[in-house]
């Protein structure tokens, strides 16, 4: 370089050759806040996820709320109805913790009959991972004083969905907490400023963005996120509900779907794992579609409900071939292959998948997602994307 | 020695400072509660009718601003489209190959329809119906599904009577989980 470079800048962005890096929103083509926006894992490493690539779900829109104005009212069964302002809230004890956020519907391309063509983020990319600072629960529903027959929280965001949701008090008060910052700077509007409800490893849907009111009850509210969407329908026609838990998943990232390779030879294999009631304690790799599995380096440190990065060497000769992941969490689960998914769960669920998924690559070095041979391709195929309502 | 001398004075010292406070304590600035604003913040709805509000509705009002509110996204008579669920006209049951999750084929509480309608609907304009209007649409979607007749009023004494035919159609996997730790 010899010429003087650019100056300073007084909110850095990346460079302009990785304009590509960006998120994948499919939206409702009338309610553009209406929809989902897809995390770019393939094209990320590490563990912790930018801000401006976290993914997001949105019921209706990005409200733009004025901390000033903004109110947190906890009431119901408590012995004394508080309000709380923001500039009050920063007064208050804060806390840290580094931990993946997943929407229930991630992923949920995996329950149709032929294999997503997406690449690996932009249908499993409803999972990101941030340091996550704010207020521990526990010290204001304290403060509020439960009842004794206090056994749920509603919790309410301030958005245009006016959504609420209904969370265990045990949850509440073990280590949900009220997040103001995100990676170190105040939360982005679409990550629900100025307050969110993190409640670690649990359904993205319950941490609750713009949060504006937690009720206490005895009983949950049945909303409906939690009962005819955030349900998932058995082939015998019942249906799981409040499946509260993000079980044990991980992802190769690289390689994965539509990259290429360019030639045989030695490649990382590289990707996350994730558990809702944990630490990853595992990752296995498979390079010969599951006939052998070896054990991935898992990068330090491994931590509690949080995206951990898994890395192997491989050496690619040049023939087909398929790659796997296969992650076990520290209570014992292992990741099900997909097969064993749906025959326990069926294809109607819509939540809540977290099979293994298989990256094919073929003679020229081309990625792709295949499903197992011994699963049946059978009907009740049913276009998942176009469920984002 | 001199280490163990002083971790000592140093938790003598913290332990009789008085300047630090209990852990997991706030500071207590959370301002007490009036009724208006309760009133006005708490629109939370359970299925046996607690927060339901005064006002009541007929299905053929209901049908009217259905038909000008809410038939853009969920098409006439509930059938739903690309961008709104399907509200009613099951055809295919919950075990086939192609389900359809309606409010009479798979909601389990009558009182979460006027709830979501309540506080999301319509898009466009959430909050906009007044709760006589809300009350209508309930109806008319209620008697869609075949779970009410025609000249059923709906209120916050009939709503949550209405008989919804998979109430028990739910696993609550949380508390299965719970009972067998």
């Amino acid at each position: 370089m010899n010429q003087p470079g650019q100056p300073f800048s007084l909110y850095g962005k990346p460079s302009k050759f990785e304009d590509d890096v960006v998120r994948f929103p499919t939206q409702n083509e009338v309610l553009p806040g209406n929809g989902v926006s897809w995390s770019p894992l393939h094209l990320l490493e590490g563990s912790i996820t930018p801000n401006g690539l976290h993914f997001e779900r949105h019921h209706n829109g990005v409200p733009q709320i004025d901390p000033a104005k903004h109110q947190l009212l906890i009431h119901g069964d408590v012995q004394q109805d508080l309000l709380f302002t923001m500039s009050d809230l920063a007064r208050y004890p804060m806390q840290s913790k580094i931990c993946f956020i997943e929407c229930g519907g991630n992923s949920n391309a995996g329950w149709n009959s032929s294999p997503s063509r997406s690449e690996a983020g932009y249908f499993n990319g409803m999972a990101s991972n941030s340091e996550w600072t704010g207020i521990p629960l526990s010290v204001l529903l304290n403060e509020a004083g439960l009842k004794t027959n206090a056994k749920w929280m509603i919790a309410e965001g301030a958005d245009a969905f006016n959504m609420q949701m209904s969370i265990p008090i045990e949850k509440a008060m073990d280590d949900a907490f009220l997040a103001i910052y995100q990676n170190g700077e105040k939360i982005r509007p679409e990550q629900g400023y100025p307050l969110r409800l993190i409640v670690p490893g649990w359904e993205g849907v319950l941490n609750v963005k713009w949060l504006r009111r937690l009720k206490i009850t005895n009983r949950p509210v049945m909303a409906r996120n939690e009962t005819s969407r955030y349900t998932e329908l058995l082939p015998d026609g019942k249906a799981r509900q409040f499946t509260f838990y993000m079980e044990a998943k991980s992802l190769i990232t690289s390689p994965s779907a539509n990259m290429l390779l360019k030639q045989p030879g030695l490649y990382q294999i590289t990707g996350l794992a994730w558990s809702g009631r944990g630490k990853i304690k595992q990752v296995d790799v498979s390079a010969d579609g599951g006939n052998s599995w070896a054990a991935a380096e898992l990068q330090e440190p491994v931590l509690d409900k949080a995206f951990t990065r898994f890395r192997l060497p491989w050496q690619w000769n040049g023939k087909t071939t398929i790659l796997k992941s296969r992650a076990t969490d520290e209570t014992g689960y292992v990741q099900p292959e997909r097969t064993e998914l749906v025959k326990k769960r069926g294809k109607h669920g819509f939540f809540h998948y977290n099979a293994i998924t298989n990256w094919q690559i073929d003679e020229d070095g081309f990625v792709s997602q295949v499903y197992d041979k011994n699963e049946e391709q059978d009907s009740g195929d049913i276009s998942i994307d176009s469920g984002w309502d | 020695m001199k280490n163990k001398i002083l971790a000592i004075s140093v938790l003598i010292v913290v332990g009789i400072n008085p300047a630090i406070a209990e852990r997991d304590q706030g500071p207590g600035l959370g301002i007490p509660v009036t009724d208006d604003l309760l009133k006005q913040w708490d629109t939370s709805i359970f299925p046996d009718g607690e927060g339901l509000p005064m006002g009541s509705g007929h299905v053929t009002d209901g049908e009217e601003i259905y038909n000008t509110q809410c038939v853009s996204c969920h098409a006439p008579g509930g059938i739903g489209s690309a961008l709104g669920d399907q509200l009613a006209g099951a055809q295919m049951s919950l075990t086939s190959d192609f389900p359809e999750q309606t409010i009479g084929s798979y909601w389990p509480y009558a009182t979460t329809l006027f709830d979501i309608i309540r506080r999301s609907m319509p898009m466009t304009a959430p909050g906009s119906l007044s709760d006589d209007e809300v009350y209508a649409v309930t109806a008319y979607l209620l008697y869609l599904n075949n779970l009410i007749d025609k000249d059923q009023v709906i209120n916050q004494e009939t709503l949550p009577d209405v008989k919804m035919p998979n109430e028990n159609g739910f696993i609550n996997i949380y508390e299965t989980e719970r009972i067998k730790e």
